[in-house]
């Protein structure tokens, strides 16, 4: 298709420009002027042009696929440390391209910085030149009506100014812009499309400035709590956080929550067995310091909005009860031990640690730590580390493994242990054995105990409900509001942009050489404009009435123009 | 609680028994295409050709418009209706769309309104196909991609039934339309078919309603969008080799000069486009601010947030070219192409290779 140029109709000089804002596109092969202004200056109409923003977006989009194919560390950070565990060769490369936080990169950045300066540089000249047109009037008549994408015409017998001012006032009871030059009347319609446009793209930068204050601002964590404990919305309290570079400690509303109760329910029957229908979470809060306690039921799809955070359901698990006895006989620990979910059955893996109060049969100080295997309805033994396997995600017939051991657990080190682990494979921790010398196992129904060997203590299964655990996440993500803002204004500017023809009509009216009046009409709109033609002859149809039809003196012209039509 | 069940099993084979009847159906329409098609190449209209080297005057003709006039009192006075005379944009061949896949010919028009009946009775049938697999369900018929498929094919021949309905010249359609619908089905019902079920908490939300199925409507629309695109680029070259003297082949020149104009595939694909990019941008909208809700953050880079993105983009970037001086034509449609590309991907290629928190599925 041959290329065509920014003006929809060429030839047709002013009547034919401006029906836009777009930026005219110029063909200049270099810097015009000299020195380095004169670069500037070039390299910036480069930047502000169509083309480039054509060519920045479409970077942009190229852009954006690695880091939905690369595991990334603000999505995932276990599967980051997975994938470099696996790729040897590939990992530097990634790790210098970026490709592991694509949207932090720094190319991934400078696309959509260059992209916003590009939209910046052009919305502002735009927004002027619209403004300018929306001042001035629509362009006069070309002067050959014929060339226009819709033309008709016919002969009255009315006089051509009757027939313009006709013409006048029914375009402006349609509400164009119109005006009489000369021997024609001019009028110019949906300029909203242009409003919409400017709107659209001012909304782009809107919802950008919102997501950079969101993520600047921002601070997100993680917090895991068993049913009857609580959290208060302090920095230490969190079992991860992070947060945007500008946060500030002190940003963090004071508000607490207990977790009262959790509730599960599953599918019992059917080819879904096992898969989640529901999960709720009570809580009691109190806003502020010391708020007055409330009540809210919080769920996968409803969080608690508390002072301006908002605190979401992310996961929940078993927390199985145990009691612990030293050699004396004395209660070491007790309490509900969260156990990380393995499987959609809710097979559960977590230690149990002793580190402070134990002493052995001899008195001596020790620590214990016991691997704990956690199945809420026992399916049978299974094979490898799991050691048996749940059937069912509801605790119908719960089963605990323990795994028994003693020595230092090395939490004094200062190196940071996971609290769900136990470092089995530390030589600082020895096993207890059991009478043919295996590692000390043994599967608990509730209410019955593990006996450690030599007196060393006993851990109990504790009789009782089995208690679950939530784990939430608390997040506080400023610029909200302005992010909808900018999302609302880009729909409704889009929609006008896009919905919304702007067009042109020409009405002229002459006399003849045989002294009959000669009225001509023509449309011009966007190349796109479909509806141009029928909304044409809808408005001679109105007009028509007042300057009917002559007889035509000979066959009714055909497109090449009549002679009369000419001025 | 039982009898319910079991109303919602016989529900649940009454929907597989509606949508195998469908494809029986849409595979007789299938037929009754091809039957157009190739009675439609008994004619010999040549007025591409005719049009492109005759000078192209009689050919500008071909654009006018007349108007139907209500006259106030109902009385008898008849309003002289004005002959609009259209002519394309500077840079446009001159070249009237070609008669349609019947090609005038009149057996091969008869089966062409066959196929239309059956398509439209094929749609009845595979929309109560969904229907009855919603009332099985008990909710929104989109929950995994077994009911997407059948959901999204529903939606885009209803997208073309409706333009036949407002009388547009989209009969060209119709074959690879029912033939992508096949695919689609067969697709469904084979690899990807899920018992019925019910959802993951995660998908507890009205916001399902709204997002999943503006999205689905996106995609039917953009669907057919993409198939006029792609008409679109063989009429062009078809038209261009004409312009220059060439003589395309014999097949291309039987079925090529039977579609409408390069000009008015390539009008009608940007109007399909730029019609549903609105609805698409709120699609993204809605699906934000749901996963604000559900989520904690209503953008995160998930691989199926990033690619309704990357189509979004994609999609502006189309729009954009339209607009740019140099790009228009043939180098904006296969913008369009690939955007659409950046669809297909999100919908089956994010869903089957990649891991996200989108991944329920079903597959
Ligand atoms: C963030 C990047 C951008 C996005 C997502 C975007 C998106 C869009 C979309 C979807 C349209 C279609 C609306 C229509 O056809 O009326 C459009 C139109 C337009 N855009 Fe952008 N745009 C971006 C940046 C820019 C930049 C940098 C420029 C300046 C060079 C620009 C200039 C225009 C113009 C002039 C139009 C109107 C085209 C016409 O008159 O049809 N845009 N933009």
């Amino acid at each position: 298709m041959s290329k065509t140029e920014s003006t929809p109709e060429p030839d047709l000089g002013e009547a034919g420009a401006q029906l836009s804002t777009a930026p005219t596109e110029e063909r200049s092969n270099g810097p015009v002027g000299i020195g380095v202004l004169g670069w500037i200056r070039w390299f910036w109409r480069q930047l502000t042009s169509m083309r480039v923003a054509l060519i920045l977006l479409f970077l942009l989009s190229l852009g954006a696929i690695p880091g939905s194919l690369i595991p990334q560390t603000s999505v995932d950070e276990m599967k980051v440390a997975d994938f470099q565990k696996r790729h040897d060769t590939l990992t530097p490369i990634y790790e210098k391209l970026g490709l592991f936080h694509v949207y932090s990169s720094v190319w991934f950045s400078a696309i959509y910085i260059l992209l916003f300066v590009s939209l910046i540089g052009c919305i502002v000249p735009r927004t002027w030149q619209f403004v300018g047109q929306l001042r001035g009037q629509p362009p006069a008549a070309p002067g050959r009506l014929t060339r226009l994408p819709a033309y008709t015409t016919w002969r009255t017998d009315a006089e051509p100014e009757q027939v313009r001012e006709a013409a006048l006032a029914m375009l402006k009871k349609r509400r164009f812009r119109a005006r009489i030059s000369s021997d024609a009347v001019a009028a110019e319609k949906g300029y909203l499309r242009e409003a919409g446009n400017l709107i659209f793209h001012v909304s782009l930068i809107v919802i950008l400035v919102a997501f950079a204050t969101g993520q600047l601002f921002k601070s997100e964590g993680g917090k895991l709590i068993v049913q009857g404990d609580g959290f208060s919305n302090t920095l230490t309290q969190y079992d991860d956080f992070r947060s945007g570079s500008l946060f500030d400690t002190e940003d963090l509303a004071p508000f607490s929550f207990t977790l009262d109760r959790f509730d599960a329910s599953y599918e019992r029957s059917g080819p879904e067995l096992g898969t989640a229908r529901e999960f709720k979470a009570h809580l009691t809060y109190s806003e502020g310091a010391d708020g007055k306690p409330q009540q809210k039921v919080v769920e996968v799809n409803k969080p608690l909005v508390v002072d301006g955070s908002k605190v979401y359901l992310l996961s929940h698990g078993y927390a199985p009860t145990v009691t612990v006895k030293d050699g004396q006989g004395k209660v070491v620990f007790q309490g509900s031990v969260p156990l990380l979910p393995m499987d959609n059955n809710l097979t559960s893996s977590g230690a149990i640690k002793v580190l402070d109060g134990y002493r052995d049969a001899k008195g001596n100080k020790d620590q214990l730590g016991f691997a704990a295997f956690f199945v809420p309805t026992f399916g049978g033994k299974g094979t490898g580390a799991t050691q048996m396997f749940s059937k069912f995600p509801a605790p119908d017939f719960p089963v605990l493994n323990i795994g028994a051991y003693h020595g230092d657990l090395g939490l004094n080190s200062g190196l940071p242990k996971n609290v769900y682990q136990l470092d089995t494979s530390s030589r600082s921790i020895k096993p207890f054995k059991d009478a043919q010398g295996n590692i000390l196992k043994k599967l608990l129904l509730p209410g019955e105990t593990l006996q450690l060997p030599d007196g060393a203590g006993s851990i109990t299964f504790d009789k009782g409900p089995i208690k679950q655990w939530a784990s939430f996440q608390i997040s506080h993500q400023p610029a909200n509001g302005l992010a909808l803002t900018g999302a609302i204004g880009a729909i409704a500017g889009l929609a006008g942009s896009l919905f919304i023809q702007r067009r042109r009509v020409w009405v002229r009216a002459v006399r003849g050489d045989d002294g009959v009046t000669v009225v001509e009409m023509a449309g011009l709109g966007r190349s796109e404009s479909a509806k141009l033609p029928e909304e044409l002859a809808d408005l001679a149809v109105t007009l028509i009435p007042q300057a009917p039809t002559a007889p035509d003196p000979e066959p009714e012209p055909s497109v090449v123009p009549a002679e009369g039509a000419e001025k | 609680m039982n009898l319910a069940a079991t109303t919602n099993e016989s529900l649940a084979h009454t929907s597989n028994y509606l949508i195998y009847s469908s494809m029986a159906v849409y595979l007789l329409a299938f037929f009754a295409n091809m039957a157009e098609w190739l009675f439609g190449t008994r004619s010999k209209v040549a007025r591409t050709a005719a049009a492109l080297t005759g000078a192209g005057q009689q050919a500008k003709d071909a654009g006018t418009v007349k108007v139907e006039v209500a006259t106030k009192n109902g009385g008898t006075a008849v309003l002289e209706r004005p002959k609009v005379v259209t002519r394309s944009a500077a840079g446009t061949r001159d070249v009237p769309d070609g008669p349609g896949a019947s090609g005038g010919d009149e057996k091969g028009d008869l089966y062409g309104r066959i196929a239309v009946s059956l398509t439209v009775l094929a749609f009845l049938i595979e929309f109560s196909g969904v229907l009855t697999r919603a009332l099985s369900v008990q909710r929104a018929p989109w929950g995994n991609m077994y009911e997407f498929n059948l959901t999204f094919s529903t939606v885009a021949v209803g997208v073309y039934l409706t333009l036949l309905a407002l009388k547009k010249n989209v009969g060209w359609l119709g074959l690879p339309l029912v033939t992508t619908v096949l695919l689609d089905l067969g697709l469904a019902v084979t690899v990807l078919y899920t018992a019925s079920d019910q959802l993951v908490p995660a998908l507890h939300s009205y916001w399902l309603w709204i997002h999943v199925s503006t999205a689905i409507f996106c995609g039917a629309v953009f669907y057919v969008g993409a198939v006029a695109t792609i008409l679109y680029l063989f009429r062009d070259r078809y038209e261009a080799k004409l312009a220059e003297g060439g003589k395309p082949g014999a097949f291309a020149t039987s079925v090529l000069e039977r579609l409408p104009a390069a000009s008015t595939l390539d009008k009608f694909a940007y109007r399909v486009n730029a019609a549903v990019f609105p609805l698409w941008t709120f699609t993204i909208i809605a699906g934000a601010i749901w996963a604000g809700d559900a989520w904690g953050r209503y953008w995160g880079w998930d691989p199926k947030e990033t690619w309704s993105f990357i189509t979004w983009v994609a999609y502006a970037c189309y729009l954009h070219a339209r607009a740019t001086a140099g790009w228009k034509g043939r180098k904006a449609a296969t913008l369009a192409l690939i955007a659409f590309g950046c669809w297909l991907f999100n919908y089956y290629g994010v869903n089957i290779f990649v891991n996200g928190k989108h991944s329920y599925a079903g597959v």
